[in-house]
């Protein structure tokens, strides 16, 4: 699509990525995603970021274990329900991922086949 | 005979008292006057007597009957009677005629001791003629001999039907046991007196026998039936058919062994992986997130915002700066090589270096997206530093780069490692001075990857991907013309040329311009190694950058650190634009979206964009872009599709900026006439200029 006319396209650009993912060693994947992990929880204005597996059960979080059990539990319900949502419109169609933006801040979940990864973040600082 | 007894309590009692028996008399007890005694008592009485009288006193109960001798001594008379002591003797039947009981006078006194059905029938009854008759049919049929004692015992038989009770039942036993060849006889049952013999076996004792497991594991299995969980279901079984139908495919045994070992490698990296890798996808995609909220401005400025101010600003543009790109590892390292993905239009690689000849150290690749400010996507470093990189337009994912020391490279990144895929050396033929520019060309007739670079020992080599290594042909060795000089030999020695930059032209697909360290711009055909088509004396320093206008195929644009930007026609020998933009100009770009658009960088950190079509002789913007002084901006390019340019300078940064309106203006439209779009527009609009310069200069 050639965007250099004035007209104003309807959306934000979205941040889903559509390219050819690397494979990689295995060591090398871990440390990648340590890494990552790493980045978005230094990144300006994150409050916290957790991993919840498949159950509802999490993996690795940064805040303290109550307020973690809470969010992955309601979480995992509210990500299931939107996937059907999305699914059951179009069964050919996936969640990317969901964001949920209250007065506080914002909460951000990237679903993925097996896992959950929540991230908070205070987006105005 | 019935006969009546009278219990006899007195004489029980009586014999209990020691006092009125005397030890002696016991066996005279029998002879006294009661004719029977109780047998039980009597024989108590008659064998023990002598034991019980000796071993205990007697005991009187308290409550025995007082009575004298003389009392004792009577006698009481007994009477048989042919009464029956249990038949009842004061039976009533009401009388219905009188209406009251009655006593029944005569009681049946018949009591029966035993009574058993027998079966025996009388000869002469029906029945016992019956059977006679049956016998006689059944021996009847016997033989002559046998029939005679049969016959004989039959009748015997017949004459003794009042004996043993076994007879009847035996008669058709002996019948069998005489006659084995007979037919089965009917066995004759006697429908009156029928009685079935049966027998029972021991039954043996029941016995519970148990035995009990350990219960199999169980587990809570729920799931949903959706439409959706149906889809997958039906797209993993079409995958797993596709992936059978391709090894059937690939059936040469290599092929098979090969498969093998990439399922075993495969099957054991997935049951090895950790959980955290399968997280990476999703980690990205927030990463980006996160990156979006904290830079949400510049995104939506990016995608919206349109400087309003340009209608009031005459014919000037802006440039908006949105992200700035920069990675700590290539903090001291200048950007030396910007290339925009072809087909991913977000995603652009940055080449890093050093352009300083005594400070050579490593280099980087480095591939960013603009959805991710903060972190770049693909990361690569190298021994050497980076001078030039291209992008494969139908292989997106291959990068070639040519190196400070002479090397070139293909990146895959596809591929997991942070090497390159291949690489030159110097027994490939690699440059001995350092590559400046690479660039992609059309695959040969063989399907392999070809690429040319271009590098200051005077050679243009063209390298092609043959079966994973790179081979290379020196297309064209430049000279400097007018410099043969004959030695004493008779060789002709020429000077090297020294090339720094080359661009191929669009639709004419041989042709080429070079730029020279001398200035000197030659036009040459990839088939002619020796001559060049033409030559143009462009500069008065080392030419930085050609390139062709994207819509004309006869235009290109050239900049040098002679602080000039200048705009050919190859057919004129001289430029029919000049720009002087006051400072050393690392590159020019020309816009995708127009022919008349172009933008040059210089060493004083700004970025000027030149509209042909508007003001033929000044730049329509004229901007610093970069913050610090001293910073030198190197490259810049222009986004394909978005309105966007990034710059790179020698601090390692990139940024990225947003073209105003006013910079990317379209042809307007005029009344009635609809607005034409295509290249062929933009040829016409760069036509229309040149030919005007071109009239002033003949004019001339």
């Amino acid at each position: 699509t050639n965007e250099w006319t004035n007209e104003r396209p309807g959306g934000r650009p979205t941040p889903s990525a559509p390219r050819p993912h690397r494979s990689v060693g295995r060591g090398e994947a871990q440390a990648e995603v340590e890494e990552t992990l790493k980045r978005i929880q230094t990144h300006k204005g994150v409050i916290g970021t957790m991993v919840v597996n498949a159950e509802g059960i999490p993996i690795r979080t940064t805040l303290d274990n109550s307020t973690t059990v809470q969010y992955a539990g309601l979480l995992h319900q509210l990500t299931m329900k939107a996937r059907s949502t999305v699914r059951d419109i179009d069964p050919q169609n996936d969640l990317t991922f969901l964001r949920i933006r209250s007065k506080k801040h914002e909460i951000m979940v990237a679903p993925d086949k097996e896992y959950l990864l929540i991230v908070i973040q205070n987006p105005c600082e | 005979m019935p006969y009546q007894q009278q219990s006899q309590p007195k004489l029980r009692h009586a014999l209990l008292s020691p006092e009125s028996l005397p030890p002696h008399h016991q066996q005279s007890l029998s002879h006294r006057p009661c004719h029977v005694s109780d047998e039980d008592s009597g024989t108590e009485v008659a064998e023990g007597a002598d034991e019980w009288a000796q071993s205990k006193a007697t005991v009187r109960p308290p409550d025995q009957l007082e009575l004298t001798d003389v009392e004792l001594k009577e006698e009481f008379t007994r009477i048989l009677t042919a009464n029956n002591p249990h038949a009842p003797q004061n039976i009533v039947r009401y009388s219905f005629k009188e209406g009251t009981y009655k006593l029944i006078g005569f009681v049946d006194q018949l009591a029966v001791h035993f009574s058993q059905v027998g079966n025996l029938i009388p000869k002469d009854s029906d029945e016992g003629r019956r059977q006679r008759y049956r016998d006689n049919l059944v021996t009847g049929s016997e033989e002559s001999a046998k029939l005679v004692i049969s016959e004989a015992e039959v009748v015997e038989e017949e004459d003794e039907p009042k004996e043993a009770e076994n007879i009847a039942l035996s008669l058709p036993f002996r019948s069998k046991l005489m006659t084995p060849k007979q037919p089965k006889e009917r066995k004759l049952t006697n429908k009156f007196n029928f009685s079935e013999r049966a027998s029972q076996t021991f039954n043996n004792p029941l016995r519970d026998r148990e035995c009990q497991m350990e219960p199999p594991p169980r587990t809570n299995f729920s799931a949903t039936a959706n439409q959706w969980e149906i889809y997958d279901a039906y797209v993993e079984e079409l995958e797993k058919q596709e992936k059978t139908k391709e090894k059937e495919k690939a059936k040469t045994p290599v092929a098979k062994k090969m498969g093998k070992m990439a399922m075993r490698k495969m099957t054991s990296m997935e049951s090895q992986s950790d959980d955290i890798t399968k997280v990476t996808q999703a980690a990205k995609i927030v990463e980006r997130m996160v990156n979006q909220n904290t830079y949400d401005d510049v995104a939506q400025d990016f995608k919206y915002y349109e400087d309003a101010a340009d209608e009031y600003r005459d014919q000037e543009g802006t440039l908006l700066p949105l992200w700035k790109f920069q990675n700590d590892k290539a903090k001291r390292l200048a950007v030396t090589a910007l290339c925009w993905n072809p087909k991913y239009n977000d995603l652009f690689a940055v080449g890093h270096g050093s352009y300083d000849f005594m400070k050579q150290s490593r280099g980087m690749l480095l591939l960013y997206s603009m959805k991710n400010p903060s972190f770049p996507e693909y990361i690569f470093s190298s021994e050497s530093g980076i001078m030039c990189l291209d992008m494969h337009v139908d292989h997106p994912y291959l990068v070639v780069v040519g190196h400070y020391d002479g090397n070139v490279a293909i990146y895959n990144l596809k591929k997991p490692h942070s090497q390159p895929s291949f690489r030159s050396s110097a027994k490939s033929g690699k440059h001995t001075d350092p590559v400046w520019q690479v660039k992609w060309q059309k695959d040969d007739m063989d399907n392999n990857l070809n690429f040319f670079s271009v590098s200051s020992d005077g050679r243009i080599v063209s390298w092609t991907l043959v079966k994973s290594e790179l081979v290379h042909t020196d297309v064209i060795k430049l000279k400097v013309e007018g410099s043969t000089t004959e030695s004493l030999e008779g060789l002709q020695l020429h000077t090297v040329g020294c090339g720094t930059a080359f661009d191929f032209h669009k639709e004419i697909d041989y042709m080429f311009l070079v730029g020279t360290e001398e200035g000197k711009i030659y036009k040459c055909s990839k088939s002619y190694s020796s001559q060049f088509l033409d030559t143009y004396d462009a500069h008065n320093m080392a030419v930085d950058a050609v390139s062709w206008n994207p819509y004309h195929t006869k235009v290109f644009m050239s900049c040098s650190s002679d602080w000039t930007v200048k705009i050919w026609d190859h057919t004129i020998k001289t430029p029919m634009f000049i720009y002087d933009l006051n400072s050393a100009v690392g590159d020019v770009a020309w816009a995708p979206y127009s022919s008349t658009v172009f933008a040059a960088v210089t060493t004083n950190g700004k970025t000027h964009v030149f509209d042909l079509s508007i003001n033929k002789y000044e730049a329509i913007c004229n901007q610093p872009v970069v913050a610090k002084k001293k910073n030198k901006i190197t490259h810049v390019q222009f986004n394909p599709i978005h309105p966007i340019i990034i710059v790179g300078d020698d601090r390692g940064h990139v940024t990225c900026l947003k073209l105003s309106p006013n910079l990317r203006k379209m042809p307007k439209e005029k009344k009635g006439q609809e607005v034409q779009k295509g290249p062929a527009v933009e040829i016409a609009k760069l036509d229309k200029l040149l030919n005007l310069v071109r009239e002033v200069k003949t004019k001339i």
